[in-house]
């Protein structure tokens, strides 16, 4: 029994949901094996080499594997696809993007989301918006499955001494072409996998207003956030919304500012360890999942709470 | 240019579903259905792409128990032209779904199939991915933009970090993330012609598929419940409680 896991990366840094996904693979038992896919994207091999409880590293190293496009990247999975009992992609928008073309192209069964391994062949995964949790068994020859990082301790980037070995890339399937990205630069942590996120909501009001949460952000060393309602009025930009179609974080800290808590919100931060709101509304349903709630106007005491940290 | 739509009847967002006592899933007996979210942002898309002149037919699908019948009703309500159901019984997972719809596509050959990126019942996102995989099509999933000119459609995704921009070769697979449009409300008028448009009725034997559930769901519970936890009067005291108590400051 051997694990194959996709490694998510910008073909110079190893994400930190590979690591997540690689303690998935461990808990199902067997070797584990870390295929990279990419262009110039040694770097991101000889990381993967390093991260704990790795045997063997594989490198697909093409220009046309450079963008993570689905339709290259599931055909080098499918490649060699055949040599393992499992196959296991973070559950981030590449991940997700991709896992289920090679499902369907090896006719089995997707298991999305897993936050739980019971046992090689059963796993457990949020429904409904994390409301019920299900738990499912799948009889298929190969397992094709997203791991949902917030369910699983990363395990140790460095230690490891794995093997990197050379793949032939597949071809360019000329279906699919990237034209550019707009990636948002910041200095901030990632949101997936901040240990403080302080996220805002529609009682911000305005883009503007949204950088109250700025100078409590840098005391906090922490990640933006925001809520479906304050994306979808261009208070925030789409990346940072968090919740059961957006982002899944679980940090130590969550700060949820002017935030209400529609239950898609909640699915989104529920597990993080310390929730803290800050509303004026004292009946929001925030409150009924925080541990510390503040009611009053955000406007003055999230500067205060900056000031005081 | 024919579209194909394929529509998803759910548990409405507004409904907090609960776990039945034996754990064999959730109750969802006299719960509210509607059209999942993101298949709604799907039937807008296509039907503003058909009033736009970029296509000449919109198609609705949905695959599931008769009452499906609803969903596409309303998806013709906001444009579609006419609906197919692909009617049965059986607990229909993505795989399934996929492989009927392929048949479908094969029947009609559209030249672009939208969906939603998920449903919000089972949050699996698979279905888009895996016909675009059966069809050997390629995909451009979580859209916040598409555009379509001449046998090629350009669409921007919301990807982790920003947006990404990609271009297709048509046919091609499109799934829908929320920003991409902000859908219709239907009036009355448009319910009343929708009841008049086609709706075709097949089965998955019509079609050659078995449908039959893959994975087997051996328990369905609730999620460890957060307790509610307490109001603090000041930020002073805020400060304190993450310091000193919860020790995460």
């Amino acid at each position: 029994m051997t694990t194959l896991v996709i490694a998510e990366h910008d073909n110079a840094h190893l994400k930190g949901a590979t690591l997540n996904t690689i303690a998935a693979a461990a808990k199902i038992g067997g070797d584990v094996h870390v295929l990279v896919a990419g262009s110039n994207a040694k770097a991101v091999a000889d990381q993967a080499a390093q991260a704990a409880g790795v045997s063997k590293v594989l490198l697909a190293d093409a220009p046309q594997l450079a963008e993570g496009l689905a339709e290259n990247l599931a055909a080098q999975v499918l490649a060699i696809a055949k040599d393992y009992s499992h196959i296991l992609f973070p559950a981030t928008a590449s991940g997700k993007n991709v896992a289920p073309r090679v499902a369907a192209k090896l006719d089995v069964a997707q298991i999305s989301d897993i936050t739980a391994v019971e046992s090689a062949d059963t796993f457990q995964r949020p429904i409904y918006a994390g409301n019920a949790i299900a738990t499912v068994q799948s009889a298929d020859a190969v397992k094709v499955i997203t791991v949902r990082t917030t369910g699983f301790d990363a395990v140790a980037a460095q230690g490891g001494s794995a093997a990197v070995e050379n793949l032939t890339a597949v071809a360019d399937s000329g279906l699919s072409t990237f034209v550019s990205r707009e990636v948002a630069k910041s200095d901030r942590p990632e949101l997936a996998g901040a240990r403080v996120v302080v996220s805002g909501g529609r009682g911000l009001g305005s883009a503007e207003n949204f950088k109250i949460l700025d100078p409590l952000a840098d005391k906090l060393g922490a990640a933006l956030g925001a809520s479906r309602a304050a994306v979808d009025a261009g208070y925030a930009p789409n990346d940072w919304q968090v919740g059961q179609t957006g982002k899944i974080v679980a940090p130590q800290l969550y700060v949820a500012v002017g935030i209400s808590g529609a239950i898609q919100h909640l699915a989104g931060m529920k597990d993080s360890k310390v929730i803290v709101a800050i509303n004026k509304d004292a009946e929001a349903p925030i409150f009924g999942v925080a541990d510390y709630g503040l009611v009053g106007d955000l406007f003055e005491l999230v500067p205060q709470l900056a000031s005081a940290l | 240019m024919k579209v194909l739509v394929p529509v998803k009847r759910v548990v409405d967002y507004n409904v907090k579903v609960r776990v039945k006592s034996d754990q064999t899933g959730v109750d969802i007996a006299n719960v509210k259905m509607s059209m999942n979210p993101f298949d709604e942002i799907a039937v807008e898309e296509a039907t503003r792409l058909k009033e736009k002149g970029a296509a000449t037919e919109v198609i609705a699908v949905s695959a599931g128990v008769q009452q499906s019948q609803e969903t596409l009703r309303t998806a013709m309500a906001i444009g579609a032209d006419r609906g197919i159901l692909v009617q049965t019984d059986v607990e229909l997972q993505p795989l399934a779904v996929a492989k009927l719809l392929k048949a479908v596509v094969d029947k009609e050959q559209p030249q672009l199939v939208i969906l939603g990126k998920q449903a919000i019942d089972d949050d699996a996102n698979q279905t888009g991915q895996m016909l675009a995989a059966l069809l050997d099509w390629p995909q451009a999933t979580y859209a916040s933009k598409v555009e379509v000119a001449g046998d090629k459609v350009t669409v921007t995704r919301e990807v982790d970090g920003g947006l990404e921009t990609l271009t297709l070769k048509l046919p091609a697979i499109v799934t829908t993330d929320l920003r991409l449009n902000e859908p219709r409300y239907v009036t009355l008028p448009n319910i009343m012609k929708a009841k008049k448009k086609p709706l075709d009725t097949v089965t998955p034997q019509d079609l050659g598929v078995d449908p039959a559930p893959r994975l087997k769901t051996l328990k369905v519970s609730e999620p460890p419940a957060r307790k509610a936890g307490i109001k603090v009067p000041d930020v002073a005291t805020l400060v304190d409680k993450l310091k000193n108590e919860a020790k995460v400051v």
